[in-house]
């Protein structure tokens, strides 16, 4: 990440060494991007705040799977599915039990992880694809039990309850102009939590089972802790995403979007931004949303030219433009977006050298 | 349990397994020679309905391209589907040749999207119900079975059929796996690519070869899936029932993929028997909470080859 660090640019101190942030101009780059990002709703638009906010929720989800997938190297199907476990248990612990909306989402993201741990059991014993499946599996029953088990608590089979609108210290966060800062804060609050954990023992113990499972074994890791960690940590990123998007939403079911497209999608987000890195979740969210916008403009203009078939390309370019665009990527650049910058900048850096 | 529903359901699970099998065979064939775990199969599927339906004038505007019988059809469509195979093996999957799982099980999904969008924009999101099936969903045979529910058992020709079809394709798979040249090699090809160049084998040409053979089978499975459902974009997701299937098989094995099939098939429909509603509820996800099973209990599967991987 930070192979490539220009001429003259030394630590002198442990703090230095460590910082995050190591330049000025860093400071005041972040410092531009949260104000811009923290006034965003006085000068944007509806739909630059409400995309600001779906995309912000999605980048937490993809984050936890950043971990598992990216930094643990254990795929996994069911990301979306544990999203509504999330949604349930925040949407249910503030209506039945009146838990403030914080509270809220901690107890969403613990029980989430719960739930992703025992998902995670099999991988005591099977790894790669069989693992892919037993998340497979995950995604199928998850949504399943919503809509089956408990009904007049999940929703029954119509598949939805109501979740309440978030209100802290008297301020109601229904409109999505307030409720963006939530989902900002919360990015904030994950981000932090990432960074540290991906430079710390436990990020380093997944980058080394997932280059070598048999040679971090014999270093001392220990193979199944921290695979269920993973899984954990996956699971309750997931939980706190999931409980974002449901009191966003106003609502939670299985016909909100919690499908296996949904967890395919997330997956194909992190690879076009970068597996293993924490600008990945970042690029891939944002390009694959905007694609996605895109999709369904073009899928609108196509409608109102053929109006005779507008059935079938309202909703039809969404698969299409993503299909194409993860099979691109993998091919011509697997490394994901985030690698594509990093050659960009260390280009600048190397400037007027650089090829 | 309700035992009067158990013999007619468990003849309806063992025939929709035949469906589930002939979709299992298809991904466990290009599993076999590129070791590439294909999770577009259910959308090859669906366009193989798709292809043979359009084949057979399905449009019915009046001025289509073709309009043959379905025994015209189906030959186009499985030289038209095997094609398509060769050119996503060609355009997609070559180019991950060595690639790590995870880039071509993603690779499999993209596809997957891709193909299903496509298909929604050239076929149309309705479903199809004139596909010129051989059987009519009314044509059954009814066996006399003292104790079961109206003391007989009801069974779909149309379902009969596909059994059939799908073991008689697994019985061939098998031979030509043991005996042929080109199947050998295949067989090679996947244990090690280098070696298998090593001894003459031409490996891009048997990738190639193999995802013709999908695209056919994909077709054979379409054709059958429609004339027991009619054709809409929904046949894919049939496809992900076929999943557990093959692991409960064992990844590598075709009889493991039709015995796969057939459980699966079973289970969906035995907990129908049951008399308790949630677990009547409980069909649609039988196949993965079994999956979860096997998963614990025997990873390998049934029939497949035990990889012993000691960490």
């Amino acid at each position: 990440m930070t192979a490539l660090r220009p001429a003259g640019d030394f630590d002198r101190t442990y703090e230095q060494d460590m910082s995050v942030i190591r330049r000025p101009w860093q400071w005041v780059a972040l410092a531009v991007v949260l104000l811009l990002a923290l006034t965003a709703p006085r000068w944007g638009s509806a739909y630059l705040v409400s995309t600001a906010n779906h995309i912000f929720y999605t980048i937490i989800a993809v984050q936890g799977l950043n971990v598992l997938v990216g930094y643990t190297g254990q795929i996994s199907l069911g990301q979306a599915a544990f999203m509504l476990v999330g949604g349930y248990t925040s949407a249910l612990v503030t209506t039945h039990l009146g838990l403030p909306f914080p509270l809220a989402v901690l107890v969403a993201g613990l029980s989430t992880g719960l739930v992703g741990l025992l998902f995670g059991l099999p991988s005591l014993r099977v790894k790669g694809f069989y693992l892919a499946m037993a998340t497979l599996a995950a995604q199928f029953i998850i949504p399943w039990v919503s809509r089956h088990l408990y009904p007049d608590l999940l929703g029954g089979t119509s598949g939805r309850i109501t979740a309440p609108v978030p209100v802290i210290f008297g301020i109601s966060f229904g409109e999505v102009n307030n409720y963006f800062y939530l989902s900002l804060i919360t990015l904030i609050l994950t981000t932090i939590l990432m960074l540290n954990i991906s430079r710390s023992r436990l990020g380093r113990a997944f980058v080394s089972l997932r280059d070598n499972d048999l040679a971090a074994e014999l270093l001392g890791v220990n193979l199944f802790g921290y695979k269920l960690r993973a899984f954990f940590i996956a699971s309750f990123l997931a939980g706190v995403a999931g409980a974002l998007k449901a009191h966003s939403q106003r609502g939670v079911g299985t016909e909100f979007g919690y499908g296996l497209e949904e967890s395919i999608i997330m997956l194909g987000m992190l690879v076009i931004g970068g597996l293993g890195t924490n600008l990945g979740p970042f690029l891939g969210v944002t390009a694959v949303i905007l694609l996605e916008d895109l999709a369904g403009v073009t899928g609108q203009r196509m409608a109102q030219l053929f109006p005779s078939q507008a059935a079938r390309f309202l909703t039809s370019f969404r698969p299409i433009f993503f299909g194409l665009i993860l099979m691109l990527f993998l091919i011509f650049e697997p490394r994901g977006l985030a690698h594509r910058w990093q050659t960009i900048k260390s280009a600048w850096r190397l400037r007027p050298f650089s090829r | 349990m309700n035992w009067q529903l158990v013999p007619q359901q468990f003849a309806t699970g063992l025939l929709n397994g035949g469906i589930i099998a002939i979709i299992a065979l298809g991904i466990v064939l290009i599993y076999r020679s590129s070791e590439v775990f294909n999770f577009s199969h259910g959308q090859l599927v669906m366009l193989g309905a798709f292809v043979t339906w359009w084949f057979a004038g399905g449009e019915e505007t009046g001025n289509e391209l073709f309009n043959l019988p379905l025994w015209g059809a189906i030959p186009l469509a499985v030289l038209a589907m095997a094609g398509l195979g060769l050119l996503i093996e060609r355009l997609a999957l070559r180019p991950m040749t060595g690639q790590p799982l995870l880039a071509i099980v993603l690779m499999t999904l993209g596809l997957a999207q891709f193909l299903e969008g496509s298909a929604a924009i050239v076929f149309g999101i309705q479903p199809k119900n004139n596909f010129p099936a051989p059987f009519s969903p009314s044509d059954v045979i009814t066996i006399p079975f003292p104790g079961a529910f109206n003391d007989a058992i009801i069974i779909k020709q149309a379902l009969l059929a596909t059994a059939i079809v799908a073991v008689v394709a697994a019985v061939i798979f098998m031979l030509f796996f043991q005996y042929t040249r080109i199947g050998l090699a295949m067989r090679a090809t996947s244990e090690d690519h280098e070696l298998a160049r090593g001894v003459g084998i031409n490996v891009p040409r048997v990738f190639g070869l193999s995802w013709a053979i999908a695209g056919i089978i994909a077709t054979i499975g379409g054709v059958l899936l429609a004339t027991v459902t009619g054709v809409n974009l929904s046949l894919a997701t049939v496809a992900l029932v076929a999943f557990p299937a093959i692991l409960l098989g064992g990844l590598e094995s075709f009889s493991g993929a039709i015995v796969g099939g057939l459980l699966v098939g079973l289970a969906q429909a035995l907990v129908q028997a049951s008399s308790v509603q949630v677990v009547r509820g409980t069909s649609e996800i039988a196949p993965y909470i079994l999956l979860l099973i096997v998963l614990i209990i025997r990873p390998e599967g049934l029939f497949g080859e035990k990889r012993i991987e000691r960490v």
